[in-house]
């Protein structure tokens, strides 16, 4: 079965003044669709880079990205911003919520960019947030909301539009350890019974545990031989 | 419209700064409001007489330019014309130069011209029999505290009398009344009679300062007043017959370029509004980059992060500005009610709303587009990661 996606030579090259400074040095990497990826490693290995390329966030230096068939390293950045809208749902360490808006708007967002009617916005937002057993708290803003709330607000966020890959930037970094295991028993259960594939970047080899399998990044290189947790 | 409950819960992130903004759009907006009024006034004025049943007619050189009297007996043959009075502003102030109202001598008919002035008969009367009378309205006797019998000294500024003297000394004989409170301000005026004036007066016998024709039918305002300027073309003395409006409008021109003051005063509120709005929606924009970041992140492109900023910045601009215009409007009403015919003004309408209205996009375009152009180049990583 093909990789949904395919990472081949990928290099990452940031200049800091007249400094070259080469982050990822030709990475290749496949990951199977309702695949669970831990990407770990120390600061500066270039694991939220990768994560960031494999997002479309970023293009590469050298190499190709193909998500799904698609070479995304190659297309332009407005078609890259409406290829993340409907393929990708992304969660951060501070969560990135927009304090102004409730909870529910907030996972409605990415459904302003497609055809859906107000009504149907709304209710498809209902159900991601009672995925994440939020419905309750919808209509407050996130300053009334715990740090795990959110998160998983964040989460359903990233799942509203219903997208093939989650990509998710030490999602627990900023977590006590019971919110922490709460949100990557979401991101588990997501995985298994939502069949979403997760991209996971994070430093705590117990949120790697939740993976099914987890990668080593030193150095802007993967470190061979690295395996499965489950 | 999908997107304005984002603009809006934008806008109002930090509400106490937004609505000192909004205060000083509207400020702003209110002031442009009222100037516009009066602009538009000026403007107005003369453009056409159709319509109107008392008609001025004045030097084609300039209001302070005397007119001669053997014009009466030529205006008054126009075809149209029913009838006609005289008057020269006389300038006279009354024991402070900052005591300034209307002071004029008027003949013997002028007040059969105005019947919304109420007079009563005995005093009318004794206005006619008094050489040295004056009538004054109900607000100047009021403001002054003056009575009937009162002898008001008022000093010369242009016309000494024969023997050297400014001072001119009138009995006030009679206080007349303005019902209508759209013309409240005509209360404010002293007239006194002419043969006294035109007798005692130093220099310009024989001379009048402006000319005041009632025509029978308004319709044919126009053509009457064509013809009554038709009989001085070529002379030394060419008119210019006008409304009462237009009158009282190159009246105030005497003293002003009112054309350039408005646009000066608006342009330094402008400048300085362009500024203001500018440095708060850089600020807002500054405070929310990662929020842009999360925008972009979810799939927003950068036009629609563009539209966003810009969207913002305008709705700001129409919010402040569309309650100052609002405001404007109910101010110029105001006066237009208190003050009458006094102080030009035009009401507040279509056309000022629509140069309100561009101005607000215009200058709402302006003040979002370096904030949204930032936000538009904005890169994800470099956001997300505070750099």
């Amino acid at each position: 079965m093909a990789a949904l996606v395919e990472v081949r030579s990928l290099s990452k090259v940031y200049l800091r003044g007249k400094e070259q400074i080469e982050v990822l040095h030709h990475v290749d990497l496949d990951i199977s669709a309702g695949d669970f990826l831990a990407l770990m490693g120390p600061s500066g290995s270039g694991k939220t880079t990768l994560l960031n390329l494999i997002g479309g966030l970023d293009s590469p230096t050298d190499g190709t990205i193909t998500v799904d068939g698609k070479r995304i390293d190659r297309l332009s950045e407005s078609a890259l911003a409406k290829w993340r809208s409907s393929n990708v749902g992304f969660v951060f360490q501070f969560y990135n919520l927009l304090p102004m808006l409730s909870a529910r708007q907030n996972v409605e967002l990415p459904l302003l960019l497609t055809k859906l009617s107000a009504s149907q916005r709304r209710r498809n937002a209902g159900i991601a947030l009672e995925l994440v057993g939020l419905a309750a708290r919808a209509a407050h803003k996130p300053s009334e909301l715990s740090g795990g709330e959110q998160q998983r607000v964040a989460i359903a966020r990233a799942i509203v539009s219903d997208p093939t890959l989650l990509v998710c930037d030490e999602p627990t970094g900023d977590l006590d350890r019971q919110s922490a295991a709460d949100i990557l028993t979401l991101l588990r259960q997501l995985n298994r019974d939502h069949k979403k594939t997760v991209i996971m970047v994070t430093h705590d080899p117990k949120a790697a545990e939740y993976a099914g399998y987890i990668r080593h990044l030193d150095k802007g290189t993967l470190v061979a031989g690295a395996g499965s947790v489950a | 419209m999908k997107y304005l409950h984002l603009v809006w819960a934008a806008l109002f992130r930090r509400k106490t700064r937004t609505v000192f903004t909004l205060l000083s759009v509207l400020a702003a907006f209110l002031l442009f409001g009222l100037l516009d009024s009066v602009r538009s006034a000026f403007a107005a004025a003369g453009q056409s007489v159709a319509g109107v049943d008392r008609l001025v007619t004045v030097s084609k050189i300039s209001f302070i330019v005397s007119l001669p009297k053997s014009l009466y007996g030529r205006i008054q043959l126009v075809p149209g014309v029913r009838q006609l009075t005289y008057a020269n502003w006389f300038g006279g102030i009354y024991q402070d130069p900052k005591n300034f109202f209307a002071n004029e001598a008027i003949a013997g008919n002028f007040l059969d011209l105005y019947p919304e002035w109420q007079l009563p008969d005995d005093e009318r009367k004794a206005f006619r029999n008094t050489r040295t009378g004056a009538i004054v309205g109900r607000s100047l006797a009021d403001k002054y505290h003056w009575k009937l019998g009162d002898k008001i000294p008022l000093q010369a500024t242009i016309f000494p009398q024969k023997g050297g003297s400014n001072t001119w000394t009138f009995d006030i004989v009679g206080i007349y009344r303005v019902t209508n409170p759209k013309l409240k301000a005509q209360e404010e005026a002293l007239f006194f009679n002419w043969d006294y004036f035109d007798e005692a007066r130093q220099f310009g016998t024989g001379t009048v300062g402006w000319y005041i024709l009632k025509v029978a039918d308004p319709a044919q305002a126009d053509r009457i007043a064509a013809a009554v300027d038709a009989l001085s073309v070529n002379s030394d003395h060419e008119t210019k017959t006008q409304t009462e409006q237009a009158f009282r409008v190159a009246f105030v021109s005497q003293f002003a370029d009112i054309g350039l003051i408005v646009g000066a005063i608006m342009g330094a509120v402008f400048f300085t509004l362009v500024l203001l709005t500018g440095n708060t929606m850089a600020q807002a924009v500054r405070e929310r980059i990662s929020e842009i970041a999360i925008l972009k992140t979810i799939g927003f492109s950068n036009h629609s992060v563009l539209g966003l900023v810009l969207a913002e910045s305008v709705l700001l601009l129409l919010l402040g500005g569309a309650v100052g215009l609002a405001v404007a409007g109910v101010v110029v009403e105001a006066v237009r009610t208190a003050m009458g015919p006094a102080i030009p003004m035009a009401p507040v309408g279509g056309a000022t709303w629509v140069r309100g209205a561009a101005l607000m996009l215009g200058i709402g375009l302006v003040v979002g587009a370096v904030p949204a152009s930032r936000g538009m180049r904005l890169r994800i990583v470099d956001a997300l990661a505070n750099r």
